[in-house]
Parts: structure tokens; C-alpha cells; sequence
């Protein structure tokens, strides 16, 4: 990791450690849903930004791992163990996923993704004598470490932090490795990839495996922070939502899920003093950055940034001359 | 262990009604830079892919490095040995130079295991270096890749084709939209790898100053066979081959 990253990082942790301190339940409660869906954004930013397979489906790994968790949790087992399982099963679920996306691409994947949403909302719906169907589940308790209970909104804050750093650690780590890189050669080029001894068939199933677990872990997360989940939460216009936070945020940069799912979670609670308005200004927003920046914030940075740096040079094979 | 590196033996292959590839057979020794030519339509590209295993032939056997590669993916046939470079520009724009070097050698190292847990550069960036430094490419080595100019990138391409140490190489149309600077460059280092590893060649190009000047032999197709082989001195002179593509 390069020094300015690093330092980035640790000021970020410090303003997030700072945030919740002196706010009320309800504003813990929204950065606490920040850092969970920014979780679930991260996998789907690895499955769609870095490797470019499309996905409609995170909302549905989310459930699954809520689910899971709250069904373990609520046998009275520890959340540690909801949490390993949620991760262990959306992993393998990811993947199967991931077989279509031999097959299929761009919209007919979306297209597969979207069924997959549909039928995972439908099965718990309907599954009520596990599920709860359409009244859910409720009392889900808040795991306790060490003797330190959870259950205060700030305890809950800390540890979802926690989580979020190591899935970001782990994130970051995947990323910068060469499983990264290949990552990214399956997005931009997979036949030429291919070439080059990248098993891209293998590389796209971890795509949508490491992805889908991600949103499994954010799903072991919401089970003790809403205490009630049912199938509602689950469904395609969540879905859509996570896509809304790794396309603004910008897909395929390792900052852009966590800006995304700010402008998604935090930016409506601030527009919520124009009243029925807000929605109407925030999807406006929304119009706007993808008209002008489509890499998201991160890419508008870039932008910006670009106007104060010297202009770069090109094509330097002219200093070169002959040589070239 | 024979010095055949490349063996196509009967290899036809139709399209409907149409035969692209009509019962070719030939060998490619070690260190040959084997010129393949022929106007379009004359199932070079067709033969090329059947080598490649992106298409099965009706018949016939293609074996490199003494194992048929029938069917085989062509991630494991790169493993095998086999390198290619595209006619199409093939780099991945938004990486680096260096970047676009080690992701070209970094899955021969190590198992999938060791390659997430191991260095991000799986410990080739001063392999990397050596190889931008061969292709004369150091002062691109930070650049993405798809700012390059067209030239450029096509250096970068080929410069990956050899970053795993392979003993065949494939070039599509390497002088394709090239300039003729770019050119003389890109053909001096191709015949110094050549020269200092023994890497094989196979090379379809339409640039007949180009092709004959690097290669040791050179085949041509037409109509999906063979009707001419020999070394460049020997083709230039063909009549049958003048006739077929090469003209007055």
C-alpha cells in the first residue's frame, strides 16, 4: 500500500471511529446501514467494476445471509456462527450463479440475475414455515464479545466498524493481488486473457462467489441491527439500489462502493428538509453525475483534479523519435 | 524429444458448402520464424484458430510441443507453451504498461493459492522491467496502456506474448497499421528474441517486405491449400504463387 493510501485510510478510520460520538440512535443507526451496504456494494463492485460481470442479484445474497443468521441466532446459536455461514453459503451460491455468466453476457446475465433476485424473494415469501413469510422474522439478538454487549447503539456502531474495516482489508487485499489483476483482464479484454493463461471460467465464478459472500456478510450485519427482516428487504429494487451505490460511487476503484452507498444512505437524510422534494432532488442528482462524470465520484474527482495538474503528455513516443 | 514444435498433420475444415482448409499438412521446427501468406479468403486465419483450438477441424491432428492440443482451452494451451498476439489491438487499456507485462506472466507462477496470498506483482516486475526494457518501452512502463499510440500498443502486445518464456508464438498481422518506424523496430526485436531464446515463430502478414525479410520459410495458401513452401528467395520467384497473390 502507498504511504498517501495509507494515511487516507487511517484518517478515514479516525472520522469513523469520531462519527457516532454525541449523535442520536437514529443517526448511529444510518451510519451503521452506511457501513453494511457499503459491505454489499464492495462485492458487487468486485463482481461488476472489477471483473464486469453484471449482477442484479446482491439484494437476494443479502437475504440469504440475513436469513441464515437469523434463523442460527435465534436457535441460540452465536452470530459468529450466522455470520461464518451466511459468508460459507452465499460463497457457494455465488458461485453456481456464476455458471450462467459462462454462457450469457451483459444484459441476458442481468437478465438471469434478475430471475435469480425474483426467485430467491419469492421462495422466502412463500417458505413461511421457515421464513416467516411475509411477517418475517423478529428478535434477532445483538451478539455479545467478551462480556461486551452489543445491544447499545454505539457498542452495534463498533462493531459493525470492525467488520467493515476487515471486509475493506480484505477487499483492498483482493484487488491488489494478482487475482485482481485478473479481475480486471475479464473485464477488459477476456479473450486476450484468456491467451495469456488467465482460466477466465474459474475467475469468473470467484467473481460472483467472492461477491455474493460479501453481500452475505452485510446480511449477517442487518439481522441484529433491524432485529426484523422479511422478504420485502430483499427484493429487486434493493438490488437495484446497491447497483445505484457502485455505479455513482464508481465502479471498478476501491473507494467508489463506500462514496456510493453515502449518497444512497446519508445523502436522502440530508434532503429531508425539502419534505416530499427530496426524492424528486436527489434522483436529480443522481441524473447529473451520471450525465456528466458515468465513472461515478471518484472518476469526477479525477476530473477535477486533472484541471489543477500540468497537462500530461501523451504520446511520448515523439520525444523518443527514431528510436520508436 | 524431437525439435518439432508444431505439427499440423491433414487438418480440413468447412463452413457449409465452403472449405476454408483443405488437408494442410506441415512441421515447425525449433527456432523456425515460419511465414504463413495468401490472399484473403485462403484459410490462413481459419488454420491459425484450428492451431489455436478456438475451432475443431474436420479432420486431421494439430500437436504442439508433441501433445494434440484438440479441444484444449486456450488459457492451458498458453501453459503448454504457446504464446499469440492478435490482429485486433489486444492490450487492457485501463493497466499500465507494467501492469499489462505481469498480468501476462503471473499465472505460470505459483498455484491460485499462492497468487492471492503472495506478492501483487507475483514477484515478476523486474522480469516485467527486463521485458519493457527489450521492447524498448521504458518510458511507457507507467502509462495506461490504452493512452499509447496504436504502434505502441502493439509492442506492448507482443512483449506479452513472450513474458511467459514461450517455445511458439503466433503473430497475427503483427505490421498491421503499423508505421514504418514502429515496423523496423518492432521486426529488429522479434528477430533478437528470436536470436537470444530460440522461440519459435508462426507469422500471418500481408506486409510482403515485412514477412520476407524475418522469415526463414514461408507457406502459402490459397483456397484453403498449400501451393507453394519454401525460403523467401524461393517464393518470391514462384510463378504459381505470382499468379495466385503475390502479382507482377
Amino acid at each position: 500500500m502507498k504511504r498517501a493510501h495509507l494515511i487516507l485510510a487511517l484518517i478515514g478510520i479516525a472520522v469513523l471511529i469520531l462519527a457516532p460520538i454525541g449523535q442520536k440512535n437514529y443517526i448511529i443507526y444510518v451510519l451503521c446501514s452506511w457501513l453494511m451496504f457499503s459491505i454489499a456494494a464492495m462485492g458487487l463492485n468486485l463482481t461488476l467494476g472489477y471483473a464486469g460481470q453484471v449482477s442484479l442479484a446482491q439484494a437476494s445474497f443479502i437475504g440469504i445471509g440475513a436469513y441464515i443468521t437469523s434463523l442460527l441466532t435465534l436457535a441460540g446459536y452465536h452470530w459468529v456462527f450466522g455470520w461464518l455461514a451466511a459468508m460459507g453459503a452465499t460463497f457457494v451460491i455465488g458461485l453456481l450463479l456464476g455458471y450462467p455468466a459462462l454462457r450469457v453476457q451483459h444484459h441476458f446475465l442481468a437478465f438471469v440475475t434478475l430471475a435469480f433476485n425474483t426467485i430467491v424473494f419469492l421462495v422466502l415469501r412463500n417458505e413461511e414455515e421457515i421464513t416467516g413469510g411475509s411477517f418475517g422474522l423478529v428478535g434477532m439478538p445483538r451478539p455479545e464479545f467478551f462480556g461486551i454487549k452489543t445491544m447499545p447503539q454505539l457498542n452495534f456502531y463498533y462493531f459493525v466498524l470492525v467488520l467493515f474495516v476487515i471486509s475493506a482489508f480484505v477487499f483492498w487485499w483482493i484487488v491488489h493481488s494478482p487475482w485482481g489483476r485478473a479481475f480486471k483482464a475479464l473485464r477488459e479484454n477476456p479473450i486476450r486473457a484468456e491467451s495469456l493463461g488467465v482460466d477466465t471460467r474459474r475467475i469468473t465464478l470467484l467473481a460472483f462467489a467472492i461477491g455474493s459472500a460479501f453481500g452475505g456478510g452485510a446480511g449477517a450485519i442487518m439481522a441484529p441491527l433491524v432485529q426484523f427482516i422479511e422478504p420485502g428487504s430483499f427484493a429487486l429494487i434493493h438490488s437495484l439500489k446497491i447497483l445505484l451505490m457502485v455505479v455513482v460511487g464508481g465502479a471498478g476503484f476501491f473507494y467508489g462502493p463506500m462514496l456510493g452507498a453515502a449518497v444512497v444512505i446519508i445523502l436522502p437524510e440530508f434532503l429531508r428538509f425539502t419534505e416530499g422534494y427530496y426524492l424528486i432532488i436527489y434522483a436529480f442528482l443522481v441524473i447529473v453525475l451520471m450525465v456528466y462524470s458515468p465513472s461515478g465520484l471518484i472518476g469526477l474527482g479525477s476530473k477535477l483534479m486533472a484541471r489543477f495538474r500540468p497537462k500530461q503528455e501523451v504520446r511520448k513516443d515523439m520525444a523518443k523519435g527514431a528510436q520508436l | 524429444m524431437t525439435d518439432t514444435v508444431l505439427s499440423i498433420r491433414n487438418i480440413s475444415k468447412s463452413f457449409g458448402g465452403i472449405h476454408a482448409v483443405r488437408d494442410v499438412s506441415f512441421d515447425v521446427q525449433k527456432g523456425e520464424v515460419l511465414g504463413l501468406i495468401g490472399p484473403n479468403g485462403s484459410g490462413k486465419s481459419t488454420l491459425f484458430n484450428c492451431v489455436l483450438g478456438q475451432l475443431k477441424p474436420d479432420t486431421g491432428e494439430v500437436r504442439v510441443n508433441d501433445q494434440t492440443v484438440a479441444g484444449m482451452r486456450a488459457a492451458a494451451l498458453n501453459k503448454l507453451g504457446v504464446g499469440r498476439t492478435f490482429q485486433q489491438l489486444s492490450v487492457f487499456p485501463q493497466m499500465s504498461v507494467l501492469e499489462n507485462i505481469i498480468l501476462a506472466g503471473q499465472e505460470h507462477q505459483g498455484t491460485m493459492a499462492t497468487r492471492l496470498f503472495g506478492p501483487s506483482d507475483a514477484g515478476l516486475t523486474a522480469e516485467a522491467d527486463q521485458m519493457i526494457k527489450f521492447f524498448r518501452l521504458e518510458h511507457l512502463r507507467d502509462e495506461m496502456a490504452g493512452s499509447l499510440s496504436y504502434g505502441q500498443q502493439k509492442l506492448v502486445d507482443a512483449a506479452m506474448a513472450f513474458m511467459a518464456g514461450p517455445s511458439l508464438v503466433l503473430l497475427d498481422e503483427p505490421a498491421g497499421g503499423v508505421n514504418l518506424t514502429m515496423l523496423a523496430n518492432l521486426k529488429d526485436r522479434l528477430r533478437a528474441y528470436n536470436r537470444e531464446h530460440g522461440t519459435t515463430f508462426v507469422v500471418i502478414e500481408h506486409n510482403m517486405e515485412f514477412v520476407m525479410s524475418l522469415c526463414t520459410r514461408i507457406i502459402v495458401l490459397a483456397e484453403g491449400a498449400i501451393i507453394a513452401e519454401g525460403t523467401p528467395d524461393e517464393i518470391r520467384s514462384n510463378q504459381q504463387v505470382i499468379d495466385a497473390y503475390l502479382g507482377g
